[in-house]
């Protein structure tokens, strides 16, 4: 059964990218029909789950035994959970409506069955990695997903910068997958099993010196796939994919697999205090320059990359408050699953209408050309920026409150996080949706086909119930407390206090981002004579010049400099050896000179020397 | 008579024998000479024989006369084709195979 979860969109994948263009007319159909399949079958293992009692909620399922070396035994293993199973609906339920809305979307590529392929593989390898019951098969969905993205990020591969921007991805991830894998080696060789269940029952022996490295390798995991601090620089420019992969990849399921990673390593966390400060403070770090890109963006998916950036940023320092955050952490997530997807979809559709122009000083006033696209986004929008009663006020009001419980500076992080939310996402509305109309020539904006529209709703519904849902009608904290632990934070400051303060600080962002952009004209072009703080937001805070100045050029020198090693010393060397050889036969060659009398007075000599040695030797 | 005269009457042959061999163009000299050198060692071996009063240079000498006989006959035929082809039996001419 929890096979089949993975196995549906698999085989999907298979036959579609096997299949070639035979498939290509009703290709589509089979990938939406595959990724709800396993829905439906998610949804069914859920309400099973629910309807059991706490203890027996979860279930694995042994395929076989992978790898058999001596004490090394590696399980192909599947486990369903509280954890997993919230994942498998989120990832299959966004997944299918992104299906959907991706018909409407990719109608008129050429190469559109490839992409549903590629989206079907990425939805079976992301199953993989929530499925999985041990470390290393995690790893294999891991690395699933990474694939997936890389060929979405570069599905327009006869664009330039979408060939590099996949690259960049691919290589940024690594850095990340070489934390995974080291993370892995040492927990074998301290614990001797990388399963779940084994880490998680021996973690105590482990010295505290091993479970902080092995807490910070997958910390480092996390932030390469999650776009966390230093390793954020990929998100931007993976926005070169086609928007439905930037909805489902790089803002709802794949970046948020290292939230995911360390809440089900809580184990390990639990025991480190160094690993989980060094996890909260890349959060609040990641949380607060993810925002400050997300002010000075004009392009609508830059923008809202910058914001996913920073709403991971939220769940990291979340999950690095331990028992107490685990549980909001994973509640954001699923919210801003649903929300961020939606503004995904939402900018997709407004890109639709416009060419795909992605400037957001070219939109203005389409409330009104758009209005299914203008509504979902709005309640997809004050769903981000924390208004109650929407999905995202009750997930980021959590996080602040447990945020204060533990540390007075963290807290103020995030709440000034919150404030800066508002103003952006207040600015991306007020520039794309209302003013004036700021439309290039012979651009006609237009809703939408149905297609397209439907999935906006449903998510638009998930933005704005979803939260509620979750914390009153599903009780999330309780839900997954089994799996990753709860504690009631002890806070001197309340809800009913915090709550106003928040909101107070949510709506002075977003009056502050209409006074500027909704009250006054946005010029078309964007002015240069502007702070440095802004030119650094636009230039993703010189993250990129960062890594070229201290990774790439010296990386480069470094090659350049083995290359000459190699091809004058090594070369020369090797070279010098075979001409100097090869001089000497060529010298030597020139006794074989074909007079026989040459050759017989070398004979006699030969005779000559040898009859005198003998001689010389009786003496 | 003392046996020091047969080896150095097979010393002077061995001697002319080579240096024929070396100085000399003509293939037919050459092969002469070459002769003169086996029955110089010839002498020297079947003197020793006589010598000592045992078999085994007198032995040895005919093997040397019965390899001599087949050079004969191998050299001659190639120096007689080598003479068809060519016109010459100089030796210096024919060192075609050289690197």
């Amino acid at each position: 059964m929890i096979a089949a979860l993975i196995g549906l969109p698999l085989l999907g994948a298979t036959v579609l990218l096997l299949g070639g263009r035979r498939t290509n007319a009703w290709g589509h159909f089979l990938a939406v029909a595959m990724s709800a399949a396993s829905f439906v079958l998610g949804l069914f293992l859920f309400i099973q789950m629910a309807g059991k009692s706490e203890e027996e909620r979860e279930v694995g399922q042994h395929l076989f035994d992978w790898i058999s070396v001596g004490s090394f035994q590696v399980p192909f293993g599947l486990h369903l959970d509280q954890l997993s199973i919230v994942f498998v609906l989120l990832i299959t339920g966004v997944g299918t409506l992104i299906h959907v809305y991706s018909i409407g979307y990719m109608e008129h590529d050429p190469n559109r069955r490839k992409f549903f392929a590629y989206l079907n593989l990425f939805v079976a390898a992301m199953l993989l990695l929530v499925l999985a019951d041990n470390y290393f098969l995690l790893y294999v969905g891991w690395e699933g997903v990474g694939l997936a993205s890389y060929l979405l990020i570069s599905f327009y591969q006869q664009k330039p910068t979408a060939a590099a921007a996949g690259k960049k991805a691919f290589i940024v991830n690594r850095v990340g997958d070489v934390g995974l894998s080291l993370a892995i080696m040492l927990m074998f060789v301290t614990f001797g099993t990388v399963t779940f269940e084994g880490v998680d029952a021996a973690v105590a022996s482990g010295s505290s010196s091993t479970v902080t490295w092995i807490g910070l390798a997958l910390l480092l995991a996390a932030c390469g796939k999650s776009a966390q601090f230093p390793l954020q620089s990929w998100l931007l420019d993976a926005m070169e994919g086609p928007t439905p992969v930037s909805a489902l990849i790089h803002a709802a399921t794949m970046v948020t697999a290292g939230v995911y990673l360390i809440v089900r390593a809580h184990s390990i966390f639990d025991l480190s205090e160094a690993a989980r400060t060094a996890v909260v403070i890349v959060g609040a770090i990641t949380l607060l320059l993810g925002a400050f890109i997300g002010l000075a963006k004009d392009d609508i998916k830059k923008g809202l990359a910058g914001s996913t950036m920073s709403q991971i940023g939220y769940m990291v320092l979340a999950a690095g408050l331990g028992p107490v955050g685990y549980v909001f952490a994973i509640f954001h997530l699923l919210t801003h699953g649903m929300f961020k997807a939606g503004l995904f979809l939402g900018a997709g559709s407004v890109m639709h209408g416009m060419h795909d122009d992605v400037n957001m000083r070219h939109y203005g006033a389409l409330r009104t050309m758009m209005k299914v696209t203008y509504v979902t986004f709005g309640l997809g929008f004050l769903a981000i920026i924390g208004v109650p009663p929407f999905a995202g006020f009750w997930s980021k009001d959590e996080i602040i409150y447990v945020a204060f419980s533990q540390s007075f500076i963290i807290g103020m992080a995030t709440l000034l996080g919150a404030g800066v939310t508002a103003f952006y996402m207040t600015r991306m509305m007020a520039m794309t949706f209302f003013g004036e109309a700021r439309w290039q020539d012979d651009v006609h904006p237009h809703e939408s086909p149905a297609v397209m529209t439907i999935p906006m709703i449903v998510l638009a519904f998930g933005s704005v119930f979803g939260g509620v849902a979750m914390l009153f009608v599903g009780d999330i904290e309780h839900w997954l407390e089994p799996v990753t632990g709860y504690a009631k934070p002890e806070n001197s400051v309340s809800h009913s206090v915090l709550i106003p303060i928040t909101i107070a600080v949510v709506l002075a962002g977003a009056l502050f981002a209409w006074m500027r952009y909704g009250r006054r004209p946005v010029p078309v072009v964007a002015p240069t004579d502007v702070r440095f703080l802004t030119r650094a937001a636009r230039a993703d805070a010189y993250g990129d010049s960062l890594n070229e100045a201290v990774f790439m050029r010296p990386g480069q020198y470094l090659t350049r400099s083995l290359t000459w090693f190699d091809s004058k010393a090594i070369d020369g060397l090797v070279s010098g050896l075979a001409a100097s050889i090869g001089g000497l036969s060529a010298r030597g060659r020139r006794l074989q000179n074909g007079y026989a009398r040459s050759y017989a007075l070398t004979m006699l000599g030969g005779a000559v020397l040898i009859a005198l040695v003998l001689l010389l030797v009786r003496l | 008579m003392n046996p020091n005269n047969y080896l150095i009457l097979a010393a002077i042959l061995f001697t002319i024998g080579a240096y024929g061999v070396l100085v000399r163009r003509n293939a037919i000299i050459v092969f002469m000479s070459v002769e003169l050198m086996l029955n110089a060692a010839n002498l020297a071996f079947v003197a020793a024989a006589r010598n000592t009063g045992t078999l085994d240079g007198l032995v040895v000498a005919f093997f040397v006369m019965v390899v001599a006989a087949a050079e004969v006959v191998v050299g001659l035929a190639i120096i007689v084709t080598i003479f068809r082809t060519r016109r010459s039996a100089s030796i210096d001419e024919a060192s075609l195979m050289k690197y």
